[in-house]
Order: C-alpha cells, then structure tokens, then sequence
C-alpha cells in the first residue's frame, strides 16, 4: 500500500545541485547571521560538553589542529603542517605561529599538551579512550608537539577536530575543578567568534574576532542563534524572515519541501560526512526467536527502507548496505543483499523459530518523523506476519531502556566519527556489550572472527591493509544481520541564497562560520 | 484574621514539605537519569564517563541521602545547583521569572476582564443574539487545544498579515531602550498573552454567566426590583457580586499558576519562561531545576488559596474566616 513519493526526491536533486555551482562572487564583509540552534545547548564549553548543539555553536569559539574537507581529508588550521613517522608511532604537529586566544593570550604547544593530555582525558565523552594509544607527549618548543604512540593507530590523524579535541586555554584552566570553572560561562578559544552574551532560553550572541590569524575573515560582524524550541515556530521563523540558517534537523522533515519551495532559499545536505549519521534498529539477540538468524533476515527484508526514505525523509539521505557509512572511509559496496523483499522475507520466516510472538518496537522519540517511522515498520513487519507493537518514551526513559536492553528492537542512529576504529567498532565488539549505555554493543552481537580483525585494523599502518580488513568484517556482519540497518540520513541545511558558505567542511555548520559572507540585496 | 492567615501559614509550611518530598521520589521514579542523558545527547556511553559524571552530579549517593541533601537545602531556601546548566537553580528561575510574570499576568488580567464583561454581558439579555454569539465564541475558545489556536495565530497575524512577531520575547539585536523597548515587547506579547487568555477568558465569561442568571432569580434580586432600583444598580451591587465567588474560586486556582508559567504558550511562541525551564528540565531530568520550579509553584499555590479565602470575606461579609 505504500507508494514511494518518487517526483520529491527528483525535484530535491535539482535543487540540491544548486548552491555548490555559485561560489565565485567577492566575499562582502559585514552583516548579521541569524541561525537557529535547537535545543538549547547545556553549556558552550566543548571540552566538557559534546552534544550536537553545544558543538554547532561552540564550533565558532573552539579550534582544533585541523579541518577536514568533504572526503575527510585533514587540511592545516591551528596546525600548519604534520609529519607522520615510518613506523605510524609518532605524530609530530608544527603549530601557527602569532595565534591568540580570545583574551590576547598566545595560543602555544603547551595548550595542545594540556588540552589533550589533561583536560579532554579527563573530561571529554571519548577522548578519554582514543588517548589511550598515546604513550606521551612532548613539546620541543612552543610551537612544536610531538605524540608518541603505543601502536599504530590509523584514525588517528582524524581526531583533530573540534568538537574531538578543541584547544582549551591551559592559563585559565590549569589547577581548577574544571567542571566548576566560571570561566565555562564565557568559552575562551582561538576561533573566528567571540562569546558576547547568552541569554537562556532566548539567543546566544556572538561577535566577531577582530585579531582572527586567517587574513580578512571572519567576514560576518555577529552571529545570533535564536533558541526556538517549538518545530513549526522554527520554520515561521524562517518564513517571516527572522532566521536566515536552519541547521540539519531544525525543522519537522514535512515542513521541508515547504520550506525549501521559497524565494531565495538554498538546501544542501553536505557537512555530513565525518558524522555520517547511521539509523538502525538493535536487535536485542538475547531475546527469543531474534536469535535465530532466520528471523532477523525476515525482518531485514520485510523492510520498505525506499518508502521511508521518501515519503519520511524527503528523498534525503541513502539505504544503508550494512554497518559502515558510505561517506566515510573503508565503506565496502558489495556486501550480501539486505535489500526489501517481502517475499523472501517470508519465505525466511516460515523456515524460522517464530511463532507469532510479539516484537517490542522501541521508537526514538526525536519527533514527528521517528513516530512515523516506527508505525511503517510496525506495518511492514505486519506484512510479512510479524506481530509487534510500538513502545512509547521520551529521550531520557529511551536512554534507560536501551541501557537496561529492555526491548526487542529499538530504534537508533550514531556517528561514525570518520573511521570504523572510532564509530562502528564499539557497537560490534564483544567485550563493548556491557548492560548500561545505550551506544555500545547493545545488541550484544558475540563474534570472536570480527572482534579480532576490529582489533588488528586499528592498530594497522597501511591504509589499504585497513581496507581489506574492514571489507571482511563487514561482509561478516552483514551476513550475520545483528541489526536491521535503515538510513545513512540526510540532514539537510537549509538557508537563504544570499548566506554563502555556510557548509564548507565534513562538519558542515558545526565547524564555525569563519567563511561564511552575506551578500546584500 | 490575623490569626486565620497565621494557622494557614503554619500548615502550608507542612504541606509544603510533603509536596516535597512527594515531587523527589516522582521524579527519581522516572526512567533515566541526567548523567545518562548528558551522556546519550553526546552520543558517547563509556562507562568510566558515565560513572565520572554520575559523581560529579551526586547521583552515586543513595536516594535517602540525596533527598536528605535536597530538603536541607530547601528549608533554608536554596534550591540547589542545575545539574546540566551549572548555575544555581535559584538564578535560572529568577532569570525566567519576569518574561512568566509579564505573560501570565497578563494574561490573567485580560482573561479575568473580558471574561466578567462578557460573561455579564451576556447573561443581561439571555437568549439574545448577542447572548448566543457571545456563549458560542466562549464555547469555540474552549473546546478549542491551546497549541493549534497558538499556531493558528502565529500563521495568520505572523506569516500572512505580518503584523506582529511570531515568536520571542524582543526584536533581538535591535537594541531597543526605554519606550521603544516596552513598545517591542508589547509587541511581542500580544499573540502568547491572549492564546494563553482566550481559554480562561471562556471559562470565566461562561461562570459568569451561568452564575448572574441564577442569582437573578434569586428573591432578594426580586426584592430589590420591587424598590424601584435601575436594572444596572442591581446587576452591579446584587447580582454580579454575589454572582462573583465561583469565578474568584477559578481566579484563584489560575493565579496560583502564575508563577508556574504555561508550557505550551511558551514553548510555541518561544516565550523565555519558566514552564519551557520546567517543561525541558523534565526532559533532561535536571532534578534539581524541577523540584526548584515545582516547590516555587506549590507555595504559589498556597498563598493564592490564602489570599482567595480572603478575598471571599471582602465580597461576601457573610462568610467568616476560622482557623
């Protein structure tokens, strides 16, 4: 009974060409940016916090060593150029001279060490774990810094980002509670804007760096990000002129062609490459019958992922083959078939252990689109014979059940960081599936094969060596169908025409609008 | 009286105390936590920063022991510290305080207002065409969900007509003084204040009624006719003040939400208030935020109690107030 919506995605795809090819006018300084930012960020100090939110708006304060390009190849920021040993143990960073932290203070080699090694270690969601690999630090001089490594580690070159490791001002943070530091009030980084003023629940208020390092940008003289919580408010603010940028995901997905229909407007739903953003169900393999692989691949092909792509999500975003995004490296094409295939899926459930049990379905409660989307599975399991029903939540209730695997299936979608070693690995090694967080290994997927080659392509030199490996584990977990895989998503910006720049990088607006330039009427 | 209001005080301490309580375990019973929220929004569950997390909030201490932290700190008035903000909830609610104020009063005001004048307006020529337009409007203002009425509005006054904002509490970054200032923000005010309105505006007005109609039949009412008094004299001093306690009992409970902010309003017109504080608190189960914004409108509620059985002694001089 679904149709697929085919006409929206064509008519997408033509507009979707647009905004790339007009990119050579002569950038015009001056002028107010106004963005919405939902939901409020907790805090803009992104050592601490690491949430979508805090990270798009913190982007423009905090700095990392790098930025990474569309196929996430790392480009010299605060680091002007980097050499890597022959054994792939040593990583040595020669930093930008003349840099400064917003209060006049030089940025040196020494904020590196203290950021990564101190502060991040300590304090940040995942750094704790990638500085593992690092033996030890060293800073031959102010503007040098040397990592030295246990093993080879290949995403390594990949963490210096941002929202991974921003450079924290070690003067105003050594020796503190750094949770407790007032200075998290008023984020102190090198990057192209400075924090003016936050007033909660209503805007955040930034200025521009006048003694930024790139010559001539920023170009914007303030940005505001409006705080808007209601998702049909945000698209009137969009409408009525107030907001010049919707980030990805601002607005309810049915309001998008709408939107996107309007005078001057522009979407583009690049600036995802590094997140690449990966929806699938846990299949809690601890419960019966969804042990029995059988099922699994039932319900695998019972799934119409073409409808909710279109009808859902606008035509945005790409059926996923398996676990490893098609935007980040090491993604294998030819991986066994997970494509819809009612009958199949069938003929598969016939010859399994179900036996009209009734599947939990634990939708994601981030909307409109994720209810939907809950009730098509619903329909598509129906289909094939699968009883199952849709339990309700909110985040934090959400949250609690994936922790506890209190579900059958349940609905998700993770980063992948740019590299399998960093965002797929977790959610498939054995010993990452203790009861407790809702973003390891929650399925509980038990494969001593994979496991070992996880390891071993992590701690390999050679790009293509990784390559091979990653192909194996993939075609290995695809065949084993641990977790149904939906969508690699499409979160597009959409923003007014005359706004040029605002997605440069694999981070897209999260990385800071230093390029960013309004082109007045 | 004075003794009256000093017995009520007493008790609304105690009560206070058990709303207290009572709120802690509801909240703590809830799933999740906001260490596994935090965690969750970051998209990262490693166990050490989970558990490191945990202890920075407090949340690695028996319940007992949290409550009993929480309930020291509340008697001497301090309402703790927002887990996920890291400000002193006190702050947090003072900041959001003024935009609730200036929406719920309002909003109270007008309902209040135009509610009594329509209500007796009314009821003065039952089943008058102007009687029938008035109690259907009341009706459609009733049966009506807030949200879409504030959706409603913000399409058609914002995005159609263009003549007021559609959300916000200011122009920002117009950098507005003085009367320039209270004339943007009146601006701003109007769409959220009368949805808000609208709704107890239709209450009262059908309270109104309904009550004036009844006391019109009344004998004393009868009485005063046989006089030989103007019909305004007697709606104004025999009906409507008599006909008035139901809707100062209403008034009452709905001033006693003033404080409390309005959730949907606020959340809808992106109304910096203390119902989206509250209502995204629960959300992220910033324990201390909610208990903070629930223990300020519990004791909101109270005083307006107080002060309604107060006020029914001064309308009406037949009740007597006993502790």
């Amino acid at each position: 009974m679904f149709k697929p919506i085919r006409h929206a995605a064509v008519a997408l795809a033509l507009v979707l060409a647009g905004p790339l090819a007009a990119q050579d006018a002569t950038p015009q300084d001056g002028g107010t940016l106004n963005v919405v930012i939902q939901p409020e960020p907790p805090s803009l100090m992104l050592g601490i916090v690491q949430n979508g939110p805090t990270q798009m708006v913190a982007g423009d304060i905090y700095e990392s060593l790098m930025w990474y390009d569309f196929d996430l190849e790392p480009h010299p920021l605060l680091a002007e150029s980097w050499e890597i040993s022959e054994d792939g143990k040593t990583y040595t960073f020669h930093l930008r001279e003349g840099v400064t932290f917003h209060d006049g203070t030089p940025f040196t080699s020494a904020d590196v060490k203290f950021s990564m090694d101190v502060f991040l270690r300590k304090m940040h969601s995942r750094m704790g774990q990638y500085m593992q690999h690092v033996e030890s630090m060293e800073t031959p001089d102010d503007h040098t810094v040397v990592f030295h490594l246990k093993q080879p580690f290949g995403p390594f070159l990949g963490i210096f980002e941002a929202g991974t490791a921003p450079m924290i001002p070690k003067h105003l943070y050594e020796g503190t509670d750094f949770a407790n530091n007032p200075a998290n009030n008023t984020p102190i980084g090198t990057g192209p804007f400075k924090f003016d003023e936050w007033v909660k629940g209503s805007y955040i208020h930034f200025v521009k760096n006048e003694d930024y390092y790139l010559d001539g940008l920023p170009h914007v003289d303030e940005i505001y990000y409006h705080v808007i919580p209601d998702a049909a408010s945000r698209a009137v603010a969009y409408e009525t002129g107030k907001v010049d940028v919707l980030p990805g995901g601002s607005i309810e997905n049915f309001d998008v062609p709408r939107v996107r229909d309007m005078e001057n407007t522009c979407i583009t739903d690049k600036g995802w490459e590094y997140f690449a953003p990966l929806s699938w169900m846990w299949v809690n393999l601890d419960h019966k019958p969804l042990d029995d692989v059988k099922v699994r691949k039932a319900m695998m092909h019972a799934l119409d992922r073409q409808f909710a792509r279109d009808a859902l999500w606008n035509g945005l975003g790409k059926i996923a083959t398996g676990p490893v995004a098609s935007t980040t490296k090491f993604h294998a094409a030819d991986t066994p078939d997970i494509s819809y295939d009612p009958e199949k899926a069938k003929q598969l459930l016939a010859e399994s252990s179900y036996d009209g049990e009734t599947i939990q379905i634990l939708g994601l409660p981030y909307g409109e689109t994720w209810q939907r989307w809950a009730e098509a599975v619903k329909q598509n399991f129906e289909e094939i014979g699968i009883n199952s029903e849709i339990v309700p939540s909110d985040v934090a209730g959400w949250n609690q059940k994936v922790s506890d695997r209190d579900f059958d299936v349940a609905f998700t979608y993770l980063y992948q960081y740019g590299d399998p070693a960093l965002g797929v690995s977790r959610t498939y090694m054995g010993d990452n599936a203790d009861p407790g967080s809702p973003w390891n290994n929650v399925a509980n997927y038990q494969n001593p094969e994979t496991d070992k080659l996880f390891d071993e392509a992590a701690v390999m030199a050679d790009h293509e060596e990784r390559r091979a490996a990653y192909k194996e584990i993939q075609d290995m977990i695809v065949a084993d169908v641990p977790n149904l895989w939906l969508l690699e998503l499409g979160f597009p910006t959409i923003y007014r025409c005359n706004v040029k720049n605002p997605v440069n990088t694999a981070f897209g607006v999260n990385d800071g609008f230093r390029k960013v330039w309004i082109e007045k009427k | 009286m004075a003794r009256f209001i000093l017995g009520r005080l007493v008790k609304a301490v105690f009560i206070l105390l058990a709303i207290l309580v009572f709120n802690f375990f509801l909240i703590h019973a809830a799933p999740g936590d906001p260490a596994a929220v935090m965690a969750g929004e970051a998209g990262a569950g490693d166990p050490t920063y989970l558990a490191e997390l945990r202890e920075r909030f407090g949340l690695d201490q028996p319940l007992y022991v949290q409550l009993w932290i929480y309930i020291k700190g509340a008697v001497q008035l301090d309402l703790g510290y927002s887990l996920r903000q890291q400000m002193p909830v006190a702050e947090l609610i003072a900041d959001r305080l003024p935009a609730t104020l200036l929406l719920t009063g309002v909003a109270f005001v007008l309902s209040l207002v135009f509610g009594v004048i329509a209500g007796v307006a009314a009821s003065a020529r039952q089943g008058s065409w102007g009687d029938t337009i008035i109690s259907t409007l009341a009706l459609l203002f009733y049966a009506t969900p807030l949200f879409w009425v504030a959706l409603m509005a913000a399409l058609v006054f914002s995005v159609w007509l263009e003549w007021l904002p559609g959300f916000g509490y200011q122009s920002i970054g117009a950098g507005y003084t003085g009367l320039a200032h209270a004339w943007d923000v009146t601006k701003h005010l109007i769409l959220p204040a009368s949805t808000l309105g609208l709704f107890f505006m239709a209450i009262y007005m059908r309270m109104t009624r309904a009550s004036m109609l009844e006391v019109s039949r009344l004998d004393f009412v009868k009485t005063a006719r046989a006089k030989g008094l103007k019909r305004r004299v007697i709606q104004r001093r025999h009906i409507l003040r008599n006909a008035l306690l139901p809707v100062i009992t209403l008034a009452g409970l709905q001033a006693g939400q003033i404080f409390g902010g309005a959730i949907l309003t606020e959340t809808v017109f992106a109304w910096p208030g203390i119902g989206r504080l509250m209502f995204e608190a629960i959300n992220q189960r910033d324990y201390n935020v909610i208990l903070g914004v629930f223990y300020i409108s519990a004791a909101m509620v109270l005083l307006f109690n107080l002060i309604t059985d107060v006020v029914y002694v001064i309308i009406d001089p037949r009740i007597r107030l006993t502790g």
